[in-house]
């Protein structure tokens, strides 16, 4: 018996040091949402005066891009699949990788051949584990991704549309990534990049919102040139803050789960100590009865 | 017809500065722009990296705002810009040091974009004192 109440009382020391680190861990994630939040509203003025001045360019002139171009038979596809650089965080990353392998499986369907881009740690060991090819990856800052990353991201991709298919580039750019619906819902998402639909997206312009007759300068070519990058690394950022938020949300859930789970645990824990404590002493009081009846039954039989 | 312009200098991850303005003054890839209340449409490229500003206080500020682009309709005014920074803001010693680093560093691998970003920075820094 003692060996198994030292044990148990092992136990629910390290069951209730997991909890503190779970408690701490479900604190953190929920203050950094909000700032996840913060930095995806703070983000919000810039892409929304880009999209309105890129649909403004789009629908006064009958400009042909690159970028907005449709290629007649696409058949390299790049996929750019945003996961997070680390794990507790229930489903988040498996769930992301789960829509990123339907998108796959569509994409191979329609004969496509997939280019994978991945952004975070997860992503990366998932396709390194099973020995898939990598055009390029990003990790290290998944839960606040920077301006600069995406700049770095959408640079990338962008010289991968442009460069024609046979030397290696790609027709068309997917991305999946966790869009955050509420603190409750996130869910993962799949959006066309490359090439651009422009009336589209978050912020529609509303219908009696008539865009003005502009003035380009230098030219609507040269503008829309400068424009569609900013434009393209604009909508990665947007996907990466929402993926960053998604990744927080479902981290202080799972934390908060594996915080209660350890206060079940203690609980229970705490029960069995107290029985085999209890049977213990029991089992202390009947052997000393036992020994003083045996004794008093020994004295009586030598008087 | 409004007597001022509402301007928004917005960065990529935050906005900059938003406040009301007799007039915008921005440098694009033709040559530099004076933008008064009453201004017809406009987008442009910005060049050169500085906006100046005087706002409907007479204060007066001059803003870097490096390979940005402007937007102008219905007296509203958007300066975009990743990198945008106010001109008090900066620190004009450590601006003039990172450009020499950016020109040193330029000369080696040509890395225009920052090259930019601190030329910017400093004329921006410069005309501000």
């Amino acid at each position: 018996m003692p060996a198994n109440l030292r044990e148990l009382r092992d136990r629910k020391a390290s069951v209730s040091t997991i909890k503190k680190l779970t408690r701490a861990m479900e604190l953190i994630a929920a203050s950094r949402i909000v700032k996840a939040q913060q930095r995806a509203q703070a983000a919000g003025p810039y892409a929304r005066e880009l999209t309105r001045a890129v649909s403004a360019v789009a629908t006064f002139s009958n400009v042909d891009h690159p970028l907005t171009t449709e290629k007649p038979n696409p058949k390299r596809a790049a996929v750019l699949l945003i996961t997070s650089d680390r794990g507790q965080a229930g489903a988040y990353s498996a769930n992301v990788i789960r829509e990123g392998e339907r998108l796959h499986q569509m994409l191979r369907e329609d004969d496509k051949q997939i280019v994978s881009y991945l952004s975070g740690r997860k992503g990366l060991a998932y396709y390194t584990f099973r020995q898939r090819e990598i055009a390029q990856s990003w990790t290290g800052d998944s839960d606040a991704p920077s301006f600069a990353r995406a700049r770095e991201i959408a640079d990338a991709l962008i010289e991968a549309f442009l460069t024609p298919t046979e030397e290696g580039g790609v027709d068309e750019i997917h991305i999946v990534f966790t869009r955050f619906v509420s603190m409750l819902t996130q869910r993962p998402d799949v959006i066309r990049l490359l090439p651009l639909e422009v009336i589209e997206g978050e912020e529609a312009p509303a219908a009696d919102d008539v865009l003005p007759l502009y003035e380009f300068e230098p030219s609507a070519e040269e503008v829309l040139d400068g424009l569609l990058p900013k434009y393209v690394a604009s909508r990665i950022h947007y996907c990466m803050l929402q993926a960053a938020a998604s990744e927080l949300a479902n981290r202080q859930r799972a934390m908060k789960s594996a915080t209660d789970n350890a206060q079940d645990l203690i609980e229970s824990l705490t029960r069995d100590l107290n029985q085999a404590r209890q049977a213990q002493i029991t089992q202390e009081i009947s052997e000393i009865v036992g020994g003083a009846s045996a004794l008093a039954d020994a004295n009586a039989g030598s008087e | 017809m409004a007597d001022h312009l509402e301007v928004a200098l917005v960065a990529a991850e935050r906005t900059v500065w938003q406040g009301e303005a007799k007039i915008v003054i921005a440098r694009t890839t033709d040559g530099d722009v004076g933008i008064l209340p009453g201004h017809a449409p406009l987008l442009g490229l910005l060049q050169g990296g500085t906006v100046q500003v005087r706002t409907v206080d007479d204060e007066y500020f001059v803003a870097a705002a490096p390979d940005g682009f402007i937007s102008v309709a219905n007296d509203r005014v958007s300066i975009l810009a990743e990198n945008a920074e106010m001109g008090h803001d900066i620190d004009l010693e450590e601006a003039r040091r990172e450009l020499e680093q950016a020109l040193a560093a330029g000369l080696a691998d040509a890395d225009a974009d920052e090259l930019r970003l601190a030329e910017a920075r400093v004329r921006a820094a410069e005309q501000t004192s």
